[in-house]
């Protein structure tokens, strides 16, 4: 699914640009799909301007994607600050895993989606009660990530790091964090997904502000053009924390470039 | 493909039961020293009771049977409509080049759309009962088959394809008789990835837009604010889900069972 090059860019831009066209075509030109049922570019475009402009659902489109993205990065940053951790602790310590395995094993199955009306009994329709269900939804993955991380250092590198004596904190930042990182990584993008789908789904059942709230609004009011571009904006925010994620994980191993293809 | 060696703890019984211990320890400490009212944090016996006796007596319009069957009922509809899609469309992509070109980016611009996204279409098309959440499931467990698939697919060793083109085999056997058998393991990790967030979609989606289904039932008791019925429809939801791992892990190993490992 990589194209390479710049023939890859050209057909890229080519399917979207015809994409576009196909859009124009069964709705606005030819009316083969309804309004009502999905919009115009034109509705598109323009609702997008009125949402930023005038603003829609209790604010404008930047204060909807400003909350949205601080309850993301609140839930998903106390999630990976408590899970990796502990993901590494479980990894590298039998006491700990065989303390904490079957805990995991009993709350892993449940979805991330399947706490929000908890965390709504618990909190109410706050803020707190969404970073809670985004803080459940990345914290698993970051946990079961960076612990099979660990599992996955070869042996001889640990026993290397043995012979030489190093232990503690050197251990950890020399030996245990580097030798993990790459299902870290995996693990931080899992619960990155994971963070906004759950994000979306708590705003859609009950929220003031937010791209999910976007969503239910428009919904409510029978506006298939706000809809789209809520989602186009919920698409857009996954993407970009996505690249971002994608960037700090080229930054933080360097080594792996220096492998070549991959 | 390798897999490194993961070295693993032999669990040990003892260790387990005390782990598992510790958990329900700390439920019943954290409920018994009261930080919540009792209303709010049930204990365990009292989940358990309630799970049991949600089978008998109706809530939210349905015992919890008659919940989870809907529920089921709409997930073998999203999650077979993505099969049937995903999966040929995965293969094709993986033949045939141009397919891959024009589908590629249309694919990509959609995938980082979170499948409970797709909430208030879904009910605009098809409304709440069956329609609307099978296109929810459809959405979140559709990615995964495609990748898979396509991987699968692009991974099969050329000579295969090489071999059955000297041999004058068409397009269409070459694909069903070469391409999918030797994508069959990557096509199985894409389904079990695909079925998780394909359960995880349908709650989302009773959540918002349902009038009946586990997700109806745990948020019909979060506004009866009755923490042991949503507690209860939680390791129900839960429960299901490790239901269908198991079931295509068993599926996995079946259809694996010729290849060495």
């Amino acid at each position: 699914m990589k194209l390479k090059s710049t023939i890859g860019v050209a057909s890229t831009l080519a399917v979207l640009v015809g994409a576009m066209i196909v859009w124009y075509t069964v709705t606005a030109a030819t009316g083969w799909v309804s309004p009502a049922r999905f919009p115009h570019p034109a509705e598109t475009w323009q609702s997008f301007v009125a949402i930023a402009t005038n603003g829609y659902g209790n604010g404008k489109l930047h204060q909807h994607v400003l909350n949205s993205l601080k309850l993301v990065a609140m839930g998903f940053g106390v999630a990976v600050l408590v899970g990796v951790p502990l993901g590494l602790l479980m990894g590298y310590s039998r006491k700990a895993e065989a303390l904490l395995n079957p805990a995991f094993l009993l709350l892993r199955p449940i979805p991330p989606l399947a706490w929000i009306p908890l965390a709504i009994v618990w909190l109410g329709l706050e803020d707190a009660s969404k970073v809670l269900v985004i803080f459940v939804a990345a914290f698993v993955p970051s946990v079961i990530n960076s612990y099979a991380g660990v599992r996955q250092i070869e042996a001889p590198i640990l026993e290397a790091a043995d012979m030489l004596g190093i232990r503690g904190l050197t251990f950890v930042r020399e030996v245990l964090v580097p030798g993990s990182l790459p299902s870290i990584f995996t693990g931080l993008r899992l619960s990155l997904q994971a963070s906004w789908t759950t994000l979306v789904a708590a705003e859609l059942i009950g929220a003031l502000y937010g791209l999910g709230s976007i969503l239910n609004q428009a919904a409510q009011d029978i506006y298939p053009a706000m809809i789209l571009v809520a989602m186009i904006f919920v698409g857009l925010c996954g993407a970009s924390t996505t690249w971002l994620l994608g960037e700090l994980e080229r930054r933080a191993m360097p080594w792996r470039r220096q492998w070549g293809a991959q | 493909m390798t897999t490194r060696t993961v070295r693993s703890f032999k669990p040990s019984w003892r260790e387990t039961t005390i782990g598992t211990a510790a958990f329900f320890g700390v439920w019943y400490f954290v409920a018994l020293i009261g930080i919540a009212p009792a209303k709010f944090f049930p204990m365990p016996h009292e989940v358990l009771a309630k799970l049991f006796a949600l089978t008998h007596t109706q809530f939210a319009g349905a015992t919890l049977q008659m919940h989870l069957l809907s529920s089921l009922h709409r997930y073998a509809m999203g999650f077979l409509l993505a099969i049937v899609i995903g999966l040929p469309l995965g293969l094709l992509m993986g033949r045939f080049r141009w397919l891959d070109v024009v589908v590629t980016p249309l694919f990509d611009a959609l995938r980082f759309i979170a499948p409970v996204a797709w909430v208030p279409f879904a009910a605009l098309w098809f409304g709440t009962g069956i329609g609307g959440p099978t296109l929810i499931i459809f959405a979140g467990a559709f990615p995964p088959i495609l990748i898979n698939a396509y991987r699968g697919a692009r991974g099969v060793d050329p000579r295969y394809l090489e071999a059955a083109s000297m041999l004058g085999i068409g397009s269409f056997k070459t694909i069903t008789d070469v391409l999918f058998p030797a994508a069959i393991p990557s096509i199985i990790a894409g389904l079990r990835v695909g079925a998780g967030l394909g359960w995880m979609s349908l709650v989302g989606a009773e959540l918002i837009a349902a009038n009946r289904g586990v997700g109806y039932l745990i948020v019909k008791g979060q506004s009866a604010v009755d923490t042991p019925i949503v507690m209860a429809g939680m390791i129900a939801i839960g429960a299901v889900g490790v239901v269908i791992d198991v079931v295509l892990r068993k599926l996995e190993k079946h259809l694996l069972r010729h290849r060495k490992s």
